[in-house]
């Protein structure tokens, strides 16, 4: 047992290490941050252009969707990563995260929002057109302000699942929580930096976990 | 435009690279196979704990899952495959990425499992019960095959996330496809074996993501 706690919640390491471990909370929270924004932003701008179904940039959209959709996340930070210097492009860790992951969540985001376009019916398209609506009216007052409601619960798990990712960051040195406490672990040759980024990720996700299981009672998503 | 082609599409360093990276797939495959059932086995476990009559089991599951739920995944092998050994507890990559994805998989499954069952009325329960089927025949036969096949979007989806995610497997230096790949790009300083690795995962998976937004449109509609 006491072997287990000077493994795991060694106090001097701890004292020594909250700092590190502190300023990698807040390099995650910056990220996620501007990881959701951006992504959100794009994958709803992405589905009301898809909603005016020109055919040509339908298929861009489409393409990009399913691309990011399908690639592993790891992939995608190496390739930007390591690719664009070679090219004679450098970005910096922290852009090449915040890239790639907003990326990602734009994809997701697409096709949540996409799906909630499509199940609003037709009918209310009409409607609002035989009004005098335009189009692109329509869409702002009538159709999104329903499709959105119904993208809340999957797009919020989906968006956590993806700032998750931030994780991720560390394998090209973003100084992220898990960067900290790896790189404290391997200096104070003890585990328990490696618990206090476990117990800082708690900290940060299982409010938003416990809030999205909410949002999924609440809003109840296409019950059968 | 010429320096892109080189440093991306290198066709003469994708064949060199290729029987490397092929035995990464094999490894990919390798750990799919073990991870995809643990993992359907354990959300399922996990789905019948968290329906549980008891009030306490009941939270203590739904407990586990957020907790499990709020973990990056990376975290979580990291933890296990380096934090353990501090505790004197060792294991092999593999071994690794086994606990970890089955700790991480069980949560998701097992939340997709348990909206599944619930989706079920409980009139089948009754029913199948009545005629004489035991708990487990009522729930093998009648409840499970109408639960699955409500959740099957979810269901497959999370399969792409879990195939997706095996390529974290290269932190802990798993040989996979990732692994194989990255180790080609540090010998030949060129960006063209990730480039394949990536079609290799498209090429997989894509087909699937089509078929998912299909699926998930037509119970939409």
């Amino acid at each position: 047992m006491s072997r287990f706690l000077d493994t795991f919640f060694k106090w001097p390491v701890f004292e020594r290490y909250l700092p590190a471990i502190l300023k990698g909370m807040a390099v995650t929270i910056e990220i996620a941050v501007l990881v959701v924004i951006a992504g959100i932003l794009l994958g709803l701008a992405l589905a009301v252009v898809r909603a005016f179904r020109l055919r040509a940039i339908n298929v861009l959209i489409i393409v990009f969707v399913d691309t990011f959709r399908a690639l592993p996340p790891l992939v995608l930070i190496l390739l930007v990563y390591f690719g664009l210097p070679n090219v004679g492009i450098n970005v910096p860790s922290f852009a090449v995260l915040w890239l790639v992951l907003s990326l990602v969540l734009a994809a997701f985001a697409e096709e949540i929002f996409w799906a909630g376009i499509l199940s609003i019916p037709k009918g209310q398209w009409e409607a609002a057109r035989s009004t005098g609506l335009s189009h692109l009216a329509t869409l702002a007052h009538v159709v999104l302000p329903q499709a959105v409601r119904l993208a809340v619960p999957p797009l919020t798990n989906r968006t956590i699942a993806i700032t998750k990712n931030t994780a991720l960051g560390t394998v090209i040195g973003v100084g992220e929580i898990l960067n900290q406490a790896t790189a404290a672990q391997s200096f104070s040759g003890n585990a328990t930096p490696l618990m206090m980024g476990a117990v800082a990720y708690l900290m940060l996700f299982v409010p938003v976990v416990v809030l999205g299981r909410f949002l999924e009672t609440r809003f109840a998503w296409r019950r059968v | 435009m010429q320096a892109l082609a080189e440093q991306f599409f290198n066709l003469a360093i994708m064949r060199q690279a290729l029987p490397l990276i092929l035995a990464g797939l094999g490894q990919t495959a390798v750990i799919c196979l073990i991870v995809v059932p643990l993992g359907l086995a354990g959300g399922l476990a996990v789905a019948l704990i968290s329906l549980s009559r008891l009030r306490a089991v009941r939270w203590a599951a739904v407990a586990a899952i957020d907790f499990f739920r709020a973990i990056p995944p990376l975290v979580l092998l990291i933890f296990v495959y380096s934090g353990l050994p501090f505790a004197g507890i060792r294991m092999s990559p593999l071994a690794a990425v086994a606990i970890a994805f089955l700790l991480n998989n069980s949560s998701y499954y097992g939340e997709i499992f348990r909206a599944g069952i619930e989706s079920v009325g409980s009139g089948q329960w009754d029913a199948a019960r009545s005629t004489g089927l035991r708990a487990w025949q009522a729930l093998a036969y009648v409840v499970l095959p109408q639960a699955v096949r409500n959740v099957l979007p979810d269901l497959v989806s999370n399969t792409v996330e879990v195939v997706k995610l095996t390529s974290i497997a290269s932190v802990v230096a798993l040989p996979e496809l990732l692994y194989s790949a990255d180790m080609a790009r540090s010998v030949t300083f060129n960006s063209s074996p990730i480039v394949l690795a990536a079609a290799i995962y498209l090429a997989l998976l894509w087909p699937i993501v089509r078929l998912i937004s299909r699926l998930e449109r037509r119970i939409a509609a």
